[in-house]
């Protein structure tokens, strides 16, 4: 979800290593490719298109007459400009991607077949209900076993990711509120360890933010709860498995004072990966929650996107939830678009059309293949993954947490790295150059150099203990004094560190035609 | 189960390691009233030919766009994809690969990224383009409460030819951070009313074009309007193929210009995923919401690119970000990027002309049909009609024909009084055939 080195720019140091270089600079078979405008032409086109006998006098003045700046390229060209640059990207489908809170996990290819199936992927959203009731049928099914796993009575389906889906969350607990005539609770308690998202949505929707401290085992603080919970208090937002990878254990607990102060229970779902077919969050008095079919139901994340996050509500928070939704009528299924009639008390809509359509059908096909028996396989062998990883390393690193299973992530901490002059972000890019991504680094924040392992259940065994030779290979170097190998790193990657201060202090955001300041990547000669 | 690697045998060297009895001592802090020992109701795990027979069976209860003669737009546009993108999207290292937190191994994303802003801003006729917002409506919430921030004003006036979903999505979001949102009543010329509603405490105006009837309206005065009374012009667009004809918003004065991409690269998919394009005049950038790419150099001094200005961003700055937006369009923008980069500035133009002469011969053929009245007197490929019986009986008696007509106004918005106005539109996907089979058919309907 949110994971980067929080606050924590890098900037290069001066490490050098001896490497052997090519006559025109290039890195042997992987390609150097120049930007889209550089190699690409304003005159050269990838489709052939019946030029049309223009008459745009009607447009008058309207018509554009300046060149656009737009670069083109021919199908071949384009093909190599694309997979040479994706040639320089990790991936799930090249090893294990520990990024913490983010799960990262295999994506199935018969999904993105389902997907593109015309029936799905070529309707329109406006187009006549009757003529799409198989896909209102997928959604209906998306939302009955998405209902039937969390044990929640009601969901919205619309929320575009899981931070849209915080949005929705709260805009119905503010609904909620609000149809009491209750204007008075103005804030949000949020344990320090939250996602980013959780105090950014709260904000948006217009409410003051309040942490909630932490227990010395990683869990809310109950009495710092109880005494910041009242008449002033609008919801609480905890995620469950929380950020430290850890079993709330007071869940109960806390939706009991929560609902006491007359407060909801907004849980973030990030990590239901972790619980999916073992524990309902019904069960444990949750009113709102999102769900990522991004993280849980392993659709693909794209390079960051799209997600898709639909929200269970709860009985006192279902009346509430945004427009469109899907009703069973005499003559079948009917997406009803406006809050009106019976529906009056929905807040509003989240986004022009029904939500992720395509990530349904992914979420779907992917629910379909594990049934209920792989989802709570599914769950336990995340577990079973992280804490064999955190067994594994924990004789060399620090868990932040030692005491107790963790769930479907292990955080260590940097205190195994004290006196070594090595940071947490330099053992993450060594790692890079051992050919695995970093984990998920300086998250949470409330542990100190942190590092959020999340393997998921979908690594055997095999590359399990490949990734924990790696690391501790790795964590014995920095203890035995390889400053440089860390400090340098990555040596092996398509680029050497990069410098993010520069880039935030004089913004480059787009390609201008003019001469740069910094020395172009070698180009390929046509 | 297929997609789970470990064997039982695995499960349990791997729990005596762990120092565990059993799964169940893992998950010992779950209280026991919520620990379910018995599996949920629902079906067991399925092969790959079960998985298929049953969404076949789902798909085939659907009418796909491509079955006959399609006229839907409003707000999504059935253009054709080059089957390269599709492609292209599904190398591994595109699709199954994370938001570029690490840049060292993640330039291939990046640079795209960067490409994208390039042309999401070349296109607007703006300086600063981000890395995308899940879709036009959210993109267009977004300006607004990006315009309350700029201006520290918390009206905004709507124009009644912007779509009513965004407008609905921008009153449900903006609303929530206590803006003002004055929505104007729908009407084909509603841009006409705008001016009057600018007020103090406008931050901004919000107008679109083509609007949501199809009519391409220059809104340079507009923007002179808000200017002078301190407010900023938003320029929303759902059609990003008119970007190839028209006049960009940034030659028409828009601070900020948001569009729905998914025109470009993306397909209909029922409604999602969808690509939102956010631009701005670069004075307001530290103010944008959403992901922003910059070329910076590696300590090499060789070129690269990274996320950047992230202090905007909710995973830094928390409760005090400008947008809480994490994961965006990433995906869809690269499928944006790619179709873009292969039509160019001379297809681009080249689709635009057909799509505009497509319309010119479906305004055309619709004269001829009697009780039928075109009512956008300028367009790009969208045309809004009145019908002589309720737009919506029209389409369902159309839908017998083999042809689905287009959208009912009142699908949009019910409660505006505009039963009788149906959005018809075109793009190269359609045939000149087609667009003398609607007229038929409509002629035939309306005559029974």
């Amino acid at each position: 979800m949110t994971m980067l080195n929080v606050g924590r720019p890098t900037r290069p140091e001066a490490v050098e290593m001896d490497t052997h270089t090519s006559l025109n600079g290039g890195r042997g078979l992987l390609q150097d490719e120049g930007l889209l405008f550089e190699v690409g032409r304003p005159d050269r086109t990838g489709v052939d298109l019946e030029p049309a006998e223009l008459d745009a006098s009607d447009l008058g003045d309207l018509v554009r007459t300046a060149p656009i700046g737009l670069a083109g390229l021919s199908e071949p060209e384009a093909v190599r400009h694309y997979v040479r640059l994706s040639q320089k990207n990790h991936a799930i489908d090249l090893a294990l991607y520990p990024l913490g809170s983010c799960t990262m996990k295999h994506n199935p290819r018969l999904n993105e077949k389902m997907a593109r199936l015309a029936g799905f992927a070529d309707l329109h959203p406006l187009q006549p209900q009757s003529t799409v009731q198989g896909a209102l049928a997928l959604m209906d099914r998306l939302a009955h076993w998405l209902k039937t796993l969390t044990g929640m009575p009601a969901v919205a389906l619309s929320p575009k990711a899981g931070a849209h889906g915080e949005l929705c969350g709260l805009l119905a607990i503010r609904a909620a509120h609000e149809s009491r005539g209750d204007a008075a609770r103005r804030r949000v308690l949020t344990p320090t360890s939250a996602h980013g998202t959780n105090p950014a949505t709260a904000a948006f929707v217009g409410y003051q933010v309040t942490e909630i401290g932490q227990t010395e085992d990683g869990r809310v603080d109950l009495a710092d709860l109880a005494a910041k919970l009242g008449p002033d208090v609008a919801a609480i937002m905890v995620t469950n498995p929380n950020t430290c990878g850890l079993f709330e254990r007071d869940i109960v607990e806390i939706a009991r004072l929560t609902h006491e102060a007359g407060a909801y229970f907004y849980c973030d779902g990030a990590n239901f990966n972790a619980i999916v077919g073992r524990v309902r969050p019904g069960d444990l008095g949750v009113d709102a929650m999102h769900i990522n079919l991004h993280k849980t139901f392993s659709t693909p994340h794209g390079g960051g996107g799209p997600g898709a996050g639909p929200v269970v509500l709860s009985e006192a928070l279902a009346r509430f939830a945004p427009a469109p939704w899907i009703v069973h009528g005499p003559e079948g299924l009917r997406l009803e678009e406006e809050a009106r009639g019976e529906a009056a008390d929905a807040f509003g809509r989240m986004s022009a059309f029904h939500g992720q359509m395509g990530m349904f059908v992914r979420a779907y096909a992917y629910m379909l293949s594990h049934g209920a028996d792989g989802l709570r396989q599914v769950a336990e062998d995340a577990v079973l993954n992280a804490n064999y990883v955190k067994a594994r390393l924990q004789g060399a690193m620090t868990p932040a947490f030692p005491v107790g299973p963790c769930m479907h992530e292990a955080l260590f901490d940097d205190t195994w790295l004290e006196g070594t002059g090595i940071t947490t972000l330099d053992f993450a890019k060594a790692m890079i150059d051992e050919g695995f991504h970093p984990m998920t680094m300086y998250f949470p924040l409330v542990v100190h150099g942190a590092m959020l392992i999340e393997p998921t259940e979908t690594e055997s065994r095999a590359e399990l203990d490949r990734f924990c030779e790696a690391l501790l290979a790795l964590a014995q170097a920095a203890k035995a004094g390889d400053v440089d190998r860390f400090k340098g790193a990555p040596f092996l990657a398509p680029l050497r560190r990069l410098d993010e201060t520069l880039a935030a202090r004089k913004p480059r955001l787009a390609w201008h035609p003019e001469p740069t300041a910094v020395a172009p990547a070698p180009q390929v000669i046509e | 189960m297929r997609y789970l690697p470990l064997t039982p045998a695995d499960r349990s060297e791997m729990l005596a390691v762990i120092g565990a009895a059993s799964i169940d001592e893992l998950f010992a802090d779950v209280p026991q009233a919520a620990r379910h020992v018995d599996l949920f109701d629902l079906p067991l795990h399925a092969g790959e030919i079960e998985v298929e027979r049953e969404l076949a069976r789902l798909a085939a209860r659907n009418r796909p766009g491509g079955a006959g003669p399609f006229f839907c737009g409003a707000g999504a546009y059935r253009h054709h994809v080059p089957a390269t993108v599709d492609h292209l999207i599904q190398r591994s290292e595109f699709l199954t690969s994370y938001t570029p937190y690490q840049p060292e191994i993640a330039q291939g994303t990046l640079q795209v990224l960067f490409e994208f802003q390039t042309q999401v801003a070349v296109l607007t006729g703006l300086q600063v383009a981000n890395a995308s917002m899940y879709d036009g409506s959210t993109a267009c919430a977004e300006a607004v409460m990006m315009a309350q921030r700029v201006t520290r004003r918390k009206g905004a006036v709507l124009s009644g030819g912007l779509h009513p979903h965004y407008a609905a999505t921008t009153r449900t979001i903006a609303h929530a951070e206590g803006m003002d949102i004055n929505c104007l009543p729908a009407a084909i010329d509603a841009e006409a009313a705008v001016i009057a509603a600018i007020g103090p405490d406008t931050a901004c105006v919000v107008v679109q074009t083509p609007n949501v009837f199809g009519v391409a309206t220059d809104v340079t005065a507009i923007g002179e309007a808000a200017h002078a009374a301190g407010a900023l012009l938003v320029v929303v667009t759902t059609e990003a193929v008119s970007f190839g004809l028209l006049k960009s918003p940034g030659e028409m004065g828009a601070d900020i210009a948001v569009a729905e991409g998914q025109s470009i690269g993306v397909g209909l998919n029922f409604g999602g995923p969808y690509v939102g394009l956010f631009a701005a005049r670069e004075a307001l950038v530290r103010q944008m919401p959403g992901r922003l790419c910059g070329e910076t150099v590696d300590a090499d001094g060789r070129r690269g690119f990274v996320l950047t200005l992230s202090t905007r961003e909710q995973h830094i700055r928390r409760e005090k970000a400008t947008s809480n937006i994490c994961t965006n369009s990433g995906l869809c923008a690269l499928a944006f990027s790619i179709h873009m980069s292969l039509l160019g500035e001379a297809g681009l133009r080249g689709l635009a002309e057909i799509n505009h002469s497509l319309a010119r011969e479906l305004k055309a053929a619709l004269e001829t049909v009697p009780g039928v009245e075109v009512l956008s007197p300028r367009f790009f490929n969208e045309l809004a009609v009145r019908t002589p019986v309720p737009a919506e009986v029209l389409v369902e008696s159309l839908l017998a024909d083999g042809i689905v007509a287009g959208v009912p106004f009142a699908r949009l918005d019910p409660t505006a009084g505009l039963d009788d106005v149906l959005l018809i539109a075109v793009t190269e996907t359609v045939t000149s055939e087609d667009i003398a089979e609607l007229a038929g058919a409509l002629k035939r309907r309306i005559a029974a």
